[in-house]
């Protein structure tokens, strides 16, 4: 059970098959005879499967990382309202900047995440530590606010459609040259792991963070970028994709614990299993149609969730 | 040598500790004892800089706790907090093993390792060291973070009430340990303690706090007093000698 290497064998068999999933029809036999064959695999097949690979690897990593900042099991960027910040600044961007290059509304959205990520902690900072459920429950309604707001100038805007992009992910639009940003989120991912015990700690508490000689904001900030920068790529790349934050690092805590050193690889790979799974599925469900995998983790996720909020009510956090 | 300067703390307008002066010798145990309030817990946290200090001043060897890197103060002291709302799921091994990081700051030396496999066996808890802290017993737990302390391998160490959800037999051990350990001369400990036996049978020097005051500083002896205890805990307590032990009667 405890053998990763099993896991990276299922996660690389399961690409390999997301390679031959699509309208047209290819078999491993014959990918690499003609040349439109091996245009597609190289224009669309790899970099789509690169790319879900990717997003769900830095989408749990994430989630494992917010779950140690906050002290809290039950948040994830999407689901406390930074990826819904995020998506705001992309929206302000574009109507105040309507050119701007990717790059541009990238650093805006990663500057309002990394705003909204901050106003969350401050507001959870005031909750009693002795009812945790109030955590997720202030980070729903935080979203939930700021995702009205955007609506609302998109709305005012006309700019609704454009909007919906960027709220729902799917990887149907992923071609070469528009998902190579999500290898930032690989390096932050590693990043993340070099300096994977500091996170562990800030997860202790700040007196543990104290008497251990870290600096604690320090690191809070340094966590804060890291989880505002690839939350925000991944917005802009493919759009909101819920719960894999909050489902991957709640299975690998319970397998490996708390030390991140030990469970992050874990959950990078379950995370990439979990959304290529369900993009699968969102592909194959209603073939030859897609549905957004967006949509999959929504309805697979939100089980999960409920499972893991009643399963074990004495150790939340 | 722990100098306390001038230290007074207020929380909004109650006062929790004012004007505190005392100096601490190096090597041995002192215990710090005091009716509930007054303000044990608080001391021990300025000296362990997890709160910043409104007024006074405080150092370890000369170094002081609000301008010494923090960095640099983990390998010089290391507390225990009362409260310890640890909630991370993780194995005794690694919690006992986070105590090196400020040694090792992530990538451990076969030294690290020996000192936590050490620690481990000193405190009993080889048996269970692959367990996760949220599946062992508020004792074993316990046990554990005074390891993890322990590990820290600082030469203060500074322990809120060490001896709590520990049965009799383990609470001994531990101040027994304790004991050896400050009997070699190179670490020196601070114990909040509420029972004053053991303060009175383990440590070299006693601080008792009142109401935010220093009440005593003095040895066992000073503070193992009838009228001494009396005032201090407002209570009757009646002190007798079993061989050459005093013993404060405080719960009859």
């Amino acid at each position: 059970m405890k053998n990763i290497g099993v896991a990276i064998v299922a996660l690389f068999a399961l690409s390999c098959f997301s390679l031959f999933v699509g309208v047209k029809e290819i078999s491993i036999s014959d990918w690499w005879q003609t040349p439109q064959n091996i245009d597609l695999f190289f224009i669309s097949r790899i970099p789509r499967t690169l790319a879900v690979v990717l997003t769900g690897a830095s989408l749990a990593v994430s989630g494992a990382v917010m779950q140690m900042l906050a002290r809290n099991s039950f948040v994830e960027p999407s689901s406390v309202g930074t990826a819904q910040s995020a998506a705001l600044g992309i929206l302000l961007v574009t109507l105040l900047y309507p050119g701007s290059p990717l790059i541009v509304k990238m650093i805006v959205a990663s500057i309002t995440a990394m705003i909204g990520m901050a106003v969350f902690l401050a507001m959870i900072s005031r909750l009693p530590v002795t009812s945790p459920l109030l955590v997720p429950l202030v980070g729903l309604i935080f979203s939930g606010i700021v995702e009205a707001l955007t609506i609302f100038i998109a709305f005012q805007t006309e700019m609704l459609q454009f909007q919906g992009t960027w709220m729902s992910g799917e990887f149907s639009g992923i071609l070469r040259g528009r998902y190579e940003l999500l290898w930032l989120c690989g390096v932050l991912a590693i990043l993340t792991y070099v300096v994977a015990d500091q996170f562990t700690i800030i997860g202790m508490g700040k007196d543990a963070s104290i008497n251990l000689g870290l600096n604690y904001k320090q690191v809070v900030i340094v966590g804060l970028f890291i989880l505002a920068l690839s939350t925000s790529l991944v917005v802009v790349t493919i759009g909101m994709i819920p719960f894999v934050g909050l489902v991957v690092p709640n299975i690998a805590r319970k397998l490996m614990g708390d030390n991140l050193r030990a469970s992050l690889p874990w959950v990078a790979v379950l995370g990439a299993l979990l959304v290529l799974v369900c993009d699968l599925i969102g592909r194959l469900v209603h073939f030859p149609y897609e549905i957004p995998v967006g949509t999959v983790l929504g309805v697979i996720g939100s089980f999960v969730f409920l499972y893991l909020l009643y399963a074990r009510p004495a150790h939340a956090r | 040598m722990i100098e306390i300067n001038g230290v007074s703390h207020s929380y909004g307008k109650s006062k929790i500790l004012q004007n505190i002066s005392l100096s601490i010798k190096e090597s041995g145990i002192t215990a710090l004892i005091g009716p509930n309030g007054a303000g044990k817990s608080t001391l021990l946290s300025l000296m362990a800089r997890l709160q910043p200090l409104q007024t006074g001043s405080i150092s370890f060897d000369g170094q002081s706790v609000s301008q010494t890197p923090t960095r640099e103060l983990a390998k010089t002291l290391a507390i225990l907090r009362q409260d310890n709302a640890l909630s991370s799921r993780m194995s005794l091994r690694d919690l006992v093993g986070f105590g090196r990081y400020p040694h090792h700051k992530g990538r451990p030396t076969a030294k690290d390792h020996k000192a936590v496999e050490e620690a481990l066996d000193y405190f009993d808890l080889q048996d269970m060291s692959g367990r996760f802290i949220d599946e062992v017993s508020g004792g074993q737990k316990q046990r554990a973070l005074v390891a993890m302390a322990f590990c820290q391998e600082t030469k203060y160490l500074l322990l809120d009430e060490p001896l709590n959800n520990l049965d009799m037999y383990y609470a001994r051990s531990l101040m027994k340990r304790l004991r050896e350990i400050a009997d070699t001369g190179k670490r020196s400990f601070v114990i909040v303690l509420h029972d004053i036996n053991y303060a009175g049978a383990y440590a070299n020097e006693i601080i008792a706090l009142k109401d935010g005051t220093l009440a005593i500083h003095g040895t066992p002896q000073d503070v193992l007093e009838t009228n001494a205890l009396q005032t201090l805990y407002s209570m009757k307590i009646t002190v007798t000698q079993h061989q050459d032990q005093l013993i404060a009667l405080h719960h009859l």
